[in-house]
């Protein structure tokens, strides 16, 4: 088990790595020389001027070693300053927004998880009877619309329509703050956030769940007259989650994306909508150290979860 | 009586072909011809809408601003007059042509980079590998957004960044196809009688890729669409005044067209969610009809 989780972290530390090189490349195919941010183009500056500052910002070195300065720097926590605001250094910027973000996506996902996992159980239980028919329409629903349509009809039920939900943002304006103000503006973007997650994890718990219920531990648990909610609840459902706990840390990368379009719809001041005003304004830093940021943790997660599910099945950390 | 079954069993025709059986199994499968149906209405409508509707979508018509659907608008009219069917049904165009182009493009990278690292040395195949894992990593949508705002918006910087986006998982899957075929005999002997790898690949590698080809072109499509749509959407795709069904949902994000005009909105999300849905129907279906073992369920 040590073994398979110090393997599985190193090739999570390579992988950051090569991220990082990515992100640079990127950084570095951008439009425009970064001279040209950094200078004031309404005074004129001498080609020998341009030249020594060049040399002082190692501009003129290798693309490798100019990797290893910035590589030196972003580890260090120094990741420039972003042009948009004036000179703001980026990280704590970006750190700034982690909290909003995070406290959006772990609500969408536990409503995801509750909601799809039962979901999946009706469906499973109920096969081709229509409530199964019913989930099953609404997931395959769910997972055809993106979250931005999602997000603008949700915005229109409730904001618009009914009237019973703020419009965006996470604080009243001009109000104190408080946890109920927060949950109040949380409660619809969450929701809609969860959809296309939880109707990707009630499709997954619906096919697992029906395989497992035809294996023969099943038919001899009944059998034996075990009661069938028991034989549900204790000998399938445990059984039949195994799968949907991977599924659970894959599908992390689609939920950021998800939440970068309702953050933009419902103005929630997180990564996804600093991201958003970076790129329209070529922010170049921003965009970066946020890439990296978002990068790193879902390798994080991912090792998270290949350690859980090796924690959970023997068979995987010996293979 | 029983000469005659004895001599029809001796006898037996020659049975469907599988590409017969997988087209069988494909159209006895409601969901996925209802799918083909719907999508083919689709394609047919946005094709030949100039020449059964009266409006063109950038005709602008002061005197028709912000009208509600309406006999003469069938969807109503936009900020400017511009007819929002119009506009739906060139935003269709526009989005199946991003769609099915960034999908050739990226199924042809995802083959032959699959091909490739399938049919060559540990070496080559573990770094091909790491390749993809890495960019299937990186949350799509943050990568859409870098490569957007470097590329910048139009057409072309789109139909780029889909494509560059989306080969990887068709990468993986076809890797793991070609891993497996060369081991088989026919293919050991075409190597032994000198065959080189673009023989290989086309006589031997996409026949026997063709399920996993064909399902994820139409699958891909689908999620073009998305792409191109989220794109849009956040300002970075199509720019106007160009219609595409993302861009036509941005206008949304004003909160006086959402509140006052959601007709300007809703239909182009509806028609959007619609063909999504019907691609994704005839993707699962192409996927079970490919499938031999679906007969035995």
């Amino acid at each position: 088990m040590l073994r398979y989780i110090v393997s599985r972290i190193i090739t999570g530390l390579f992988m950051l790595l090569a991220l990082s090189v990515l992100v640079f490349i990127m950084l570095r195919l951008t439009p425009g020389d970064p001279i040209d941010a950094y200078i004031n183009p309404t005074i004129p500056i001498s080609e020998e001027d341009l030249a020594a500052l060049r040399e002082r910002l190692g501009l003129d070195q290798p693309l490798p070693v100019q990797y290893f300065a910035w590589l030196a720097a972003a580890l260090s926590g120094d990741f420039g300053y972003s042009i948009q605001r004036g000179g703001v250094p980026v990280l704590p910027l970006v750190l700034s927004r982690v909290g909003p973000t995070v406290l959006l996506m772990f609500t969408a996902m536990l409503i995801a998880i509750v909601a799809g996992i039962f979901a999946g159980i009706v469906s499973a239980i109920r096969k081709n009877r229509a409530a199964d028919v019913g989930l099953s329409i609404l997931s395959f629903l769910g997972v055809s619309s993106p979250a931005f349509l999602t997000g603008l009809l949700g915005l229109y039920a409730f904001s618009v329509v009914l009237r019973w939900f703020p419009s965006g943002g996470m604080l009243t304006p001009g109000q104190p703050y408080s946890t109920l103000d927060v949950l109040y503006h949380l409660i619809v973007p969450a929701t809609l956030l969860s959809i296309a997650q939880g109707a990707l994890i009630m499709r997954y718990m619906r096919s697992s769940l029906l395989e497992v219920l035809s294996q023969d531990y099943v038919r001899t648990a009944r059998a034996k007259g075990v009661r069938e909610f028991w034989v549900i609840v204790k000998h399938a459902v445990r059984n039949a989650l195994l799968p949907v706990i991977t599924l659970i840390g894959s599908t992390i990368g689609g939920a950021i994306g998800g939440a970068i379009f309702i953050e933009s719809v419902f103005n929630w001041p997180g990564m996804g909508l600093l991201m958003i005003t970076a790129v329209t304004s070529r922010d170049y830093s921003v965009i970066m150290c946020a890439t990296l940021l978002i990068g790193a943790s879902v390798i994080l997660i991912n090792l998270l979860t290949d350690i859980a599910y090796a924690a959970v099945d023997p068979r995987i950390r010996n293979a | 009586m029983s000469t005659v079954s004895v001599a029809a069993s001796q006898t037996p025709r020659s049975s469907a072909g599988p590409y017969r059986r997988a087209a069988r199994r494909f159209f006895s499968n409601i969901p996925a011809v209802a799918g083909l149906l719907v999508t083919c209405t689709i394609i047919l409508l946005s094709l030949t809408y100039p020449w059964w509707w009266q409006f063109s979508p950038n005709d602008i018509d002061l005197r028709a601003i912000n009208q509600g659907p309406s006999a003469t608008h069938w969807m109503g009219s936009d900020g400017v007059g511009r007819d929002v069917l119009a506009r739906t049904m060139q935003g269709g165009r526009t989005s199946l042509l991003v769609a099915v182009v960034s999908m050739f493009i990226s199924m042809f990278i995802g083959f032959i980079f699959g091909a490739v690292a399938g049919f060559s040395g540990r070496l080559v195949d573990g770094i091909a590998m790491r390749i993809v894992d890495l960019a299937m990593t990186l949350p799509p949508v943050i990568f859409l957004l870098v490569l957007a705002s470097i590329a910048g918006t139009g057409i072309l910087p789109t139909i780029l960044v889909i494509s560059l986006l989306s080969w990887p998982v068709l990468a993986r899957m076809v890797r793991a196809r070609f891993l497996e075929l060369r081991e088989r005999d026919f293919v050991v002997a075409a190597r032994g009688m000198g065959a080189g790898l673009p023989h290989l690949l086309l006589r031997h590698g996409i026949p026997n890729c063709i399920d996993i080809l064909v399902v994820y072109a139409t699958l891909q499509i689908a999620a073009g669409i998305l792409l191109e749509a989220g794109l849009s959407f956040l300002g970075l795709g199509i720019a106007p005044p160009e219609a595409s069904w993302g861009n036509m949902l941005n206008a949304a994000r004003s909160t006086r067209v959402l509140e006052a005009y959601p007709w300007q909105w809703m239909f182009p999300g509806v028609v959007l969610v619609i063909s999504v849905l019907a691609i994704n129907f005839i993707g699962d279906g192409l996927r079970d009809a490919f499938d031999p073992r679906s007969d035995l369920n």
